[in-house]
């Protein structure tokens, strides 16, 4: 099932098949590691619903939904059981 | 020392070590600078090795990512490689996060630039059971990879003479994607460059087919070219792909070994993530950060530590009596905060001082005025603003400390959502929030944010924040009203530091819907793990900062003083006033038939409409000439106001005496919070700000304080005014919003217009 990044529920994860935007917002996802193939966890919303906080590639990024939205991701088949 | 001293620039990731390295190599030596052109921080210093007796200058270059344009710190760091020639690069890896590390290692990798790459914090990995093959690493990159660890500094100079050693072996270029299926465009496009006569033609020809923002203002022709190459290929997206690229060659030679273990990390909850669970929790995050804010000031600038003396607790002042000492530790108020325990500690070392040397020239001879100019410049100019430096550095420790202990990452996180609102990412937060400790660095602080626009806007709402220095004119006119108009001191105190805020949302929502319009900039940003800071950063850091200050206070500030004396103790035909000296001896400053209260009395009645100007009888003009001081140094204001009246006690007098209205009175208040803070803060936005903006937001400055202070005088003594001013504010919060309704639909359109014939 594809979801963009922004629909995901905490805890939830899956790999980036595609990433949509313009510019230099596009630039700076896939200079931060968001590319095709990268697997990506949701960890948490900050307190106020916005941004996302997710783990790709070992480390922790924070981004909005507005970004998040750009990044359609193909979920994982029994995400919680890892 | 007349040789060329070989040039090594540290190049890496935020967060992977690169400024402990930094400081471990160069130790003391390192001093801090500008970038010509471009306001982001340079830091350089001198490598020794005393054994073999090498040395080299090291350049720190500011932490990214990528290459790409996308922050100052970015365009910084490709422009010094390019142009300014290192003789090798030292690439800093975190060992704990390769994969992202290593892609802008596939980017530096296609300079013509000599290149070691270090990988640091492989200790930490081994802790772990897994280690990194350095050999095979440096084979598949084509140069030399050493281990080391930054913080335990330990092959530091095994580094070093890598580093040394390449420095002298020029090296070509070579990319990860010319293997790929971009081969042969990029083969193409490095031949035009070479035909060009350009340097380093293998990156900018990667850069031209990436359709970079920066290439393509350099050399707008070579770029169409290499878009043209790709156009004739049946190729994809360029920049997609390449990324795509650079990270799959790199999961695929460099991260196997590690995969087992990232799966482990995520049901594992480290330190870092328990700690994060408590300070990002839903419910606790922001009132933690709002306790954590309170006891940084409170611990800065408290005099009343622990609410003894509010308690009722009786107290002695310590070393009563003492002329220099007397309230250094508690007074008869309280206990006193780290903050003002140094600065008391500083203004007594200080008043020492320049005591003895009053004495000393007063016991050979030595003119009045000499004296008098002297204790101008020195004590009063270059001692008094010195004399904020210990809180400015203790407000600056403490915010060091929670950015450093990554910290500051969250509290930018949690607070995205409602700044978003007003056109700025949550970063801006930050230095807004140092605006309330001092303004200098908090400008300095808006380094981090994205786009000139934000960082425009941020910059020029700091000023409103009421900060260190403005407390004095604050704590002086609150006790007339207190003890005048019988209002508490206390709330006037509190609604100052509201007003400030509140100013500072309007503004920015003002310029956001108006002259720094501009796309909400993006918010995509690492949150590092959680660490204990470094002592040692944390003293280069305030060291840095302590020095810059003193140089400020040294030069514009000595300058300052010795014109306000001249002007205050000469008449418009250059005759001396002579000092006139209180019930104590202690000398008061003459203003009377001074230029200063000449010039005063002619610019009085700009203040006329806000109730301060020459609208007020006898010393009247005292007002004027205190906000016209005050746009120098804001701790002028009270200063200013004291010395006229012969000391702190006889401001109420003066001030009541003039017959100042309610509304005068708060409107003046409310002028010096709000308008220009003072030179050291000009000097600083001056540096920060885009070019050719400072005279603007000098207007702005001067220009919102004076709107502001007009609204609040009329409010308090004319109050029928709000049915007209209340009105008016609307209507142009409106017709600002309007205006950019209006200018983003126009845009929106253009967009659509390009894209359609495109």
């Amino acid at each position: 099932m594809i979801k963009t990044l922004d629909s995901l529920a905490i805890g939830e994860s899956g790999t980036i098949v595609k990433v949509h935007g313009e510019g230099r917002v596009r630039r700076r996802l896939f200079d931060m590691g968001l590319t095709p193939g990268a697997d990506v966890y949701l960890r948490k919303k900050a307190p106020l619903g916005d941004p996302l906080e997710i783990t790709l590639r070992g480390y922790e990024l924070s981004l909005r939904k507005d970004e998040a939205i750009n990044v359609e991701v193909e979920m994982k088949e029994g995400t919680d059981n890892g | 020392m007349a040789e060329k001293k070989t040039v090594i620039a540290l190049a890496g990731n935020p967060n992977c070590g690169k400024t402990t390295l930094f400081n471990s190599l160069t130790g003391a030596t390192a001093y801090v600078g500008n970038w010509p052109g471009v306001t982001v921080e340079k830091r350089q210093g001198t490598y020794k090795n005393r054994k073999n007796r090498l040395t080299a200058e090291v350049v720190d270059l500011p932490g990214i990512y990528s290459l790409s344009p996308y922050t100052p710190e970015e365009v910084v760091s490709r422009d010094f490689i390019l142009n300014e020639k290192p003789d090798v690069v030292v690439n800093i890896l975190d060992a704990t996060n390769l994969e992202r590390n290593l892609y802008m290692t596939t980017q530096i990798m296609e300079m013509d630039v000599p290149m070691v790459v270090a990988l640091n914090m492989t200790d930490i990995l081994e802790k772990d059971g897994v280690s990194i093959d350095a050999d095979d690493l440096s084979k598949k990159l084509g140069c030399p990879v050493v281990s080391i660890s930054a913080l335990r500094q330990s092959n530091l100079d095994a580094l070093m003479m890598a580093a040394l050693k390449e420095a002298g072996h020029p090296r070509k270029g070579k990319s990860i994607l010319s293997d790929g299926t971009y081969g042969k465009a990029i083969d193409e496009a490095k031949a035009l460059y070479e035909e060009a006569g350009i340097e380093h033609p293998l990156f900018h020809a990667i850069k031209a087919l990436e359709n970079d923002e920066k290439e393509l203002e350099a050399n707008p022709e070579l770029v169409r070219r290499c878009q043209e190459i790709l156009a004739r290929g049946s190729y994809g997206d360029f920049e997609a792909d390449s990324a795509d690229q650079r990270y799959q060659y790199i999961t695929g030679n460099y991260v196997l070994s590690r995969k087992g273990k990232a799966e482990e990390g995520k049901e594992k909850l480290s330190v870092s993530d328990k700690v994060d669970r408590v300070l990002t929790n839903r419910i606790a995050a922001i009132p933690i950060f709002l306790v954590a804010l309170f006891l940084i000031f409170h611990l800065t600038f408290s005099e009343d530590l622990l609410y003894l003396g509010k308690m009722g607790v009786p107290f002695s002042t310590c070393f009563e009596g003492n002329p220099y000492f007397e309230g250094l530790f508690w007074t008869d108020g309280g206990i006193n905060s780290l903050g003002v325990i140094l600065a008391n500690l500083l203004n007594g070392i200080t008043g020492w001082i320049w005591g003895s040397i009053e004495k000393g020239l007063a016991a050979i001879n030595t003119p009045e005025w000499t004296i008098g100019l002297l204790g101008s410049a020195i004590n009063d100019g270059f001692f008094a603003v010195l004399g904020f430096l210990p809180q400015i550095l203790v407000l600056f420790f403490f915010f060091s400390l929670l950015e450093d202990s990554g910290y500051m990452a969250r509290v930018a996180f949690v607070f995205d959502r409602i700044f978003r609102r007003a056109g700025l990412s949550g970063r801006a937060f930050i230095p807004m929030l140092m605006g309330y400790g001092c303004g200098v660095p908090a400008m300095v602080n808006t380094r981090t944010l994205n786009t000139e626009k934000e960082r425009t806007a941020t910059i020029r709402v700091i000023a409103f924040f009421c900060c260190g220095a403005k407390v004095a004119a604050v704590a002086a006119v609150a006790a007339v009203l207190a003890s005048h108009w019988g209002w508490n001191s206390e709330l006037v105190g509190l609604s100052m530091y509201l007003v400030g805020l509140l100013l500072a949302v309007a503004m920015v929502i003002l310029m956001h819907w108006t002259t720094q319009r501009e796309k909400t900039p993006p918010f995509i940003m690492e949150l590092p793990a959680y660490h204990a800071p470094q002592p040692r950063a944390l003293a280069i850091h305030i060291w840095d900062k302590a020095k810059g200050f003193v140089k400020k206070a040294a030069t514009i500030i000595i300058l300052a003083a010795i014109f306000i004396w001249v002007f205050s103790n000469f008449t418009p035909s250059w005759n001396y006033i002579p000092a006139m000296v209180d019930e104590f001896g202690q000398p008061l400053p003459a203003y009377e038939g001074s230029i200063l209260k000449n010039i005063c009395e002619m610019i009085s009645p700009i203040f006329y409409p806000l109730g301060f100007g020459n609208n007020l009888g006898g010393q009247g003009w005292a007002l004027t000439m205190a906000s016209a001081l005050g746009l120098v140094a804001k701790e002028a204001v009270a200063e200013a106001l004291a010395s006229i009246a012969g000391g702190t006690a006889g401001i109420e007098a003066l001030v009541v005496g003039s017959g100042i209205s309610l509304g005068g009175l708060v409107a003046f208040l409310v002028f010096n919070l709000t308008t220009v803070p003072c030179f050291a803060a000009i000097a600083t936005a001056k540096a920060e700000l885009p070019k050719g903006q400072l005279w603007k937001t000098i207007l702005f400055w001067l220009g919102t304080s004076y709107v502001v202070a007009l609204f609040v005088r009329l409010s308090f003594d004319f109050v029928w005014t709000l049915a007209i001013t209340i009105p008016l504010i609307v209507a142009l919060f409106v017709a600002a919003y309007l205006w950019y309704r209006h200018a983003c639909k126009k845009e929106e359109a253009l967009a659509a217009k390009e894209g359609g014939e495109a």
